[in-house]
């Protein structure tokens, strides 16, 4: 069995900023750890708290909402 | 498509006439070609050339190959022909190596164009002012004395620590930090700026705000040395305040010398307090707040165009006309004209943008272009034929992530009937493959696995829109600058995640549907609300443009405040100039103006409005496409100070009217005083009326140079002559008006008797009480907003605490409301000066013609949209930021009437606010319905439950 947890994280990024900010990470090249599964959304009060739920019932054992 | 970018380039001649000019522009080699530069930044990595970063204040290094920081508008990459090995010493070429697109040209010499217009805008913008040889300050010699621009970038999260705040001797965290205001501004001393910058009192206080941010656990005692601090911007007042209640130390001084901290690191300041005594204090950190000075190069510029500058070096430019410079057809914005903060600075450039379309308004649209499309190809019903395109861009993705991997992964995935992977997905000549791909496969949906949706996603939409389909049917998975750019060192997780990534954008795109982007029918009509100087200068303006204009007026007259202003602050003749703008509005064609008018109702939305109108009784009915409101403000009446007691108490605008009625009518008068803020910056207003203290000294100057023996006297909290308006301070000065300051706990307080007023108060300098006889006393009395409420509640655009009209956003869209089609104009924005208005006026009508020009305006697809499942419960009504959704009941075939919600679509921004609060599924957005959104998480999941 590993023994490092990697956890499985969900984001929700709001197209405007934390999505800008992702890309602009990429622009100046910040490493950071790739757990993260990011799904574009136009705003991150569209995020429906049914998804969330979803997200854990399907085995993410983090969700991160930025907006 | 319209806007050309001649960057890297400078003007070198320039002749001709409004309408008819020529330039010449000499464009300097770039080094590297544009069309295949796609900004991966290996030159700059391979580069083995340093060179101060001068967009970092020269506080860390840059590359000979760069980009001055990373949201560069081109996103273009640059060789510095002055520090580039090749270009100076004939050797190297490692970048021309390295460069995955050939972009690299070392034969590139520069070229000289000539571009032909019609009319031209000046925006060069300042240098920050040097204090370089300043010994008294230590700056150069002492390491942790900084300017307030180097100090933002040890902020910056883009800055030489990555926003870890460190002083510079040590790169230690400092633990006390102090500025010192008025650094190369408001000095005739040790430099010639005799203005003030306008902008350094605020982003000293912002810097002390984030400094505390940055602080954390341990607390950073701070402390501004300021003579006056100027905060008379909306919401300004209460940043200030706030500051104040947050710890910061605001200390009325003026450090005189800074000498090196004890051991070398930091500095020791000495400086003088108002009760005479003399401190020595350490700061781990002394900040210079550096002002806004003319950049050198702006002479040049201003030769090349023959056009004045003022004798500070900025452009000259008339308070009643304040964007036209001296020659007709070039148009002055920005900090190039007078300092400003950046509000003022993009409201005039729109005010620029007004008055150079207006010279070229009868042309309009004969230059510009417009692409067209072939007929889309109808896929409504069709299983889903998907091609996946993996770019390596270069070795940008595919030097982290195994695209072939990826590539492969792709082909298992349901739906997908082709895959390929290009080195470089957005060439021009995969662009034209991906259409031949799409003819070849009957592709219905594309899914390009490259960079972002935010800077490509329009190319590519662009190119399906070419082959024939929808451009809404693409998905973008990026492995760029949210994989390969972010986790340069994890290739294998990297690999794994762009698989999921691609498996993401898969199952949205098959799931995607297309969308008709909507159009709303343009009414090429405006209203314009106010017939101030604000109103009737957007009305003018509209109309000038070609567009029928209604002004509505409430009184009988129009001119607003400005009627009873005799000057402005450059001591321009204001009642001349209001006549012929009110006859030329009054005598317009294409403006009609209803006085006595008062709006009722308002419906429809951006593009198109109907009001109905109450015309000294009458109700009619107009249409329009957007309105303009500049409902003003005006002087209120002080309830302090023995104002309506006492005959001798005025106010600024009736000592105006006795004055410019008669000018002798003080003269009999000995001593005269002005007392400040009445009304303003206290509990009630707690916000800065702004134009009062350039009023005091015009008033003030104006009295002791026609009666040289009335003793003059202003009371004040803080002198707050922004920008150009210090000459006047300055003047009032020279003419011996003595300045008295008071503060909001010890007010002056005022008694009479028969023979004179006297004004109790106490004398900061002498620590003395103070008792002044004076014959007359002038209040400078707060501005107010003139009654909105009901035009807020028709049109529900909102206000702020002190009733002003809020802006969209104060720096993006400062003269748009939050409601589409709804600009403002004026002091029912915030209190300020004519020229001032005036600007915002023009500003107003650049962004309304925006919109008027376009018989039908294009909107984004990606809207609400209401299904069967709604039931008019109307829990979304509430969550609408844009209120975009009302509730509408329909009566059905047996009679029963159901209630639905239904969506406008020119008001909703497709937040999705309503989505997520709709229990069950009665509204979503399209291009982001709960469906894709979840068949998202699904795949992304798929590998934990695999």
């Amino acid at each position: 069995m590993s023994s490092t947890f990697e956890p499985v994280i969900l984001g929700f990024l709001c197209n405007w900023c934390a999505y800008a900010g992702g890309d602009l990470a990429g622009v100046s090249r910040l490493q950071y750890p790739t757990n993260m599964r990011a799904v574009r959304v136009m705003c991150s009060g569209m995020v429906h708290p049914d998804l969330v739920i979803d997200a854990f019932g399907q085995g993410a054992d983090g969700v991160i909402i930025m907006g | 498509m319209n806007i050309q970018l001649h960057t890297l380039s400078e003007v070198t001649g320039f002749n001709g006439r409004p309408g008819h000019f020529t330039v010449t522009v000499q464009k300097h080699p770039r080094y590297i070609d544009m069309d295949k530069c796609i900004a991966c930044g290996l030159c700059a990595e391979k580069c083995p050339k340093k060179v101060p970063d001068e967009f970092n204040m020269g506080l860390n290094k840059r590359k000979a190959a760069y980009i001055k920081y990373g949201q560069a508008v081109p996103l273009k990459y640059v060789i510095d022909g002055q520090a580039c090995i090749y270009l100076t010493r004939g050797k190297c070429r490692a970048c021309e190596k390295f460069c995955p697109t050939g972009a690299i040209n070392f034969e590139d010499k520069g070229e000289t164009v000539q571009l032909q217009v019609g009319s031209v805008i000046l925006a060069p913008g300042y240098k920050p002012f040097d204090p370089t040889g300043w010994d008294f300050y230590g700056y150069g010699q002492i390491s942790d004395v900084v300017t307030s621009l180097e100090y933002e970038r040890l902020l910056s999260a883009g800055g030489p620590h990555m926003g870890h705040l460190v002083r510079p001797s040590d790169e230690t965290e400092p633990r006390s930090v102090a500025w010192i205001q008025c650094v190369g501004s408001r000095n005739t001393n040790n430099c010639d700026n005799g203005y003030c910058s306008s902008v350094c009192c605020m982003y000293a206080i912002k810097q002390t705000l984030i400094t505390a941010e940055h602080a954390g656990a341990h607390s950073i005692q701070q402390t501004v040395f300021y003579m006056d601090m100027r905060s008379p911007g909306k919401e300004f007042e209460r940043y200030y305040e706030n500051a104040k209640t947050r710890g910061i130390r605001f200390l009325r001084s003026r450090p005189h010398t800074i000498l090196p901290g004890p051991g070398g690191n930091g500095v020791c300041m000495r400086y003088v307090t108002e009760d005479g005594a003399v401190h020595d204090e350490n700061f781990d950190m002394a900040v210079l707040s550096v002002g806004l000075a003319p950049a050198p190069e702006s002479r040049q510029l201003a030769a090349t165009f023959g056009i004045d500058l003022d004798p500070y070096g900025f452009a000259q430019s008339a308070n009643l006309s304040p964007v036209n410079s001296s020659r007709a057809g070039v148009f002055v914005t920005g900090a190039f004209q007078a300092p400003k903060a950046i509000p003022r600075s993009v409201t005039q450039a729109s005010a620029a943008a007004a008055a150079a379309a207006e010279a070229l308004h009868a042309v309009r649209g004969t230059l510009t272009r417009r692409k067209s499309y072939p007929v889309e190809i109808n896929v409504h019903g069709q299983a889903p034929r998907i091609g996946v395109f993996v770019c390596s861009c270069g070795i940008n993705i595919a030097g982290v992530v195994d695209v072939k991997a990826v590539a492969e992964h792709a082909r298992t995935l349901p739906h997908v009937v082709l895959v390929e992977n290009n080195l470089f997905t957005c060439s021009v000549d995969t662009q034209d493959q991906i259409a031949a791909r799409v003819r070849e496969h009957q592709l219905n949906r594309i899914v390009i696995a490259a960079c972002t949706p935010r800077t490509h996603e329009p190319l590519f939409q662009d190119t399906l829109r070419e082959a024939g389909l929808n451009g809404y049917l693409i998905e973008m998975a990026n492995i760029r600058n949210q994989n390969s750019w972010v986790h340069q060192r994890e290739p294998a997780a990297a690999t794994a995640k762009a698989k999921d990534q691609v498996r993401m954008a898969v199952a949205k795109a098959a799931l995607a549907d297309p969308l008709e982007t909507l159009t709303v029918q343009v009414d090429p009509k405006a209203l314009v609300i106010g017939g101030g100087v604000a109103g009737l200068t957007a009305a003018l303006g509209l109309a000038e443009q070609g567009y029928a204009t209604v002004l509505l007026e409430k009184s009988a007259q129009l001119g607003g405040n400005a009627r009873r202003i005799a000057f402005t602050a450059k001591g321009e003749a204001v009642q001349p100039w209001l006549e012929h703008l009110v006859a030329q509005v009054r005598n317009h064609p294409a403006i009609e103006v209803l006085t006595e008018a008062r709006m009722k109702t308002a419906q429809g939305s951006v593009g198109h409005f109907v009001s109905d109108i109450d015309v000294n009784g009458h109700v009619r009915t107009i249409h329009y496409g957007a309105a303009v409101l500049a409902t003003g403000a005006a002087e209120s009446c002080p309830n302090e100070y023995l104002y309506g007691q006492d005959e001798r108490v005025l106010t600024q605008l009736a000592l105006d009217r006795r004055f410019d009625t008669d000018p002798d009518a003080f003269a009999g008068d000995g001593s005269i005083a002005f007392i400040q803020c009445v009304g303003s910056r206290d509990a009630q207003r707690p916000y800065c009326s702004r134009i009062c203290c350039t009023h005091t000294m015009r008033s003030a100057i104006a009295l002791r140079e026609r009666h040289p023996h009335i003793n003059v006297y202003v009371l004040f909290r803080d002198i707050r002559t922004y920008g150009k308006r210090e000459a006047l301070y300055q003047r009032a000065r020279e003419l011996g008006v003595v300045f008295i300051r008071y503060t909001r706990d010890r007010k002056p307080h005022v008694t009479a008797d028969a023979d004179s007023l006297s004004v109790a108060c106490t004398d900061p300098i002498l620590q003395m009480p103070l008792v002044l006889k004076v014959d007359h006393l002038v209040l400078a009395a707060a501005i107010e907003p003139n009654a909105t409420e009901e035009l807020v509640s028709i049109y529900k655009c909102g206000i702020n605490a002190d009733g002003f009209l809020n802006e969209a956003h104060p720096k993006l869209r400062p003269v748009d409301l939050a409601v589409d089609g709804l600009f403002v104009c004026g002091m029912a924005n915030y209190p300020q000066p004519i020229e001032e208005s005036l600007a915002q006026a023009q500003a107003a009508v650049a962004r309304a013609c925006v919109l008027l020009s376009q018989q039908e305006m294009q909107l984004d697809a990606i809207k609400s949209m209401v299904t069967d499942r709604c039931d008019g419960c109307a829990l979304c009504l509430d969550v609408c930021p844009y209120r975009a959704i009302r509730l509408v009941e329909a009566v059905g075939q047996n009679g029963s009437t159901t209630r639905r919600v239904a969506t406008d679509p020119a008001l909703c921004k497709g937040c999705g606010l309503c989505a997520a609060t709709c229990p069950k599924g009665g509204i979503f957005v399209q291009g982001f319905t709960p469906d894709q959104l979840r068949a998202q998480v699904t795949a992304a999941l798929q590998v934990v439950n695999e």
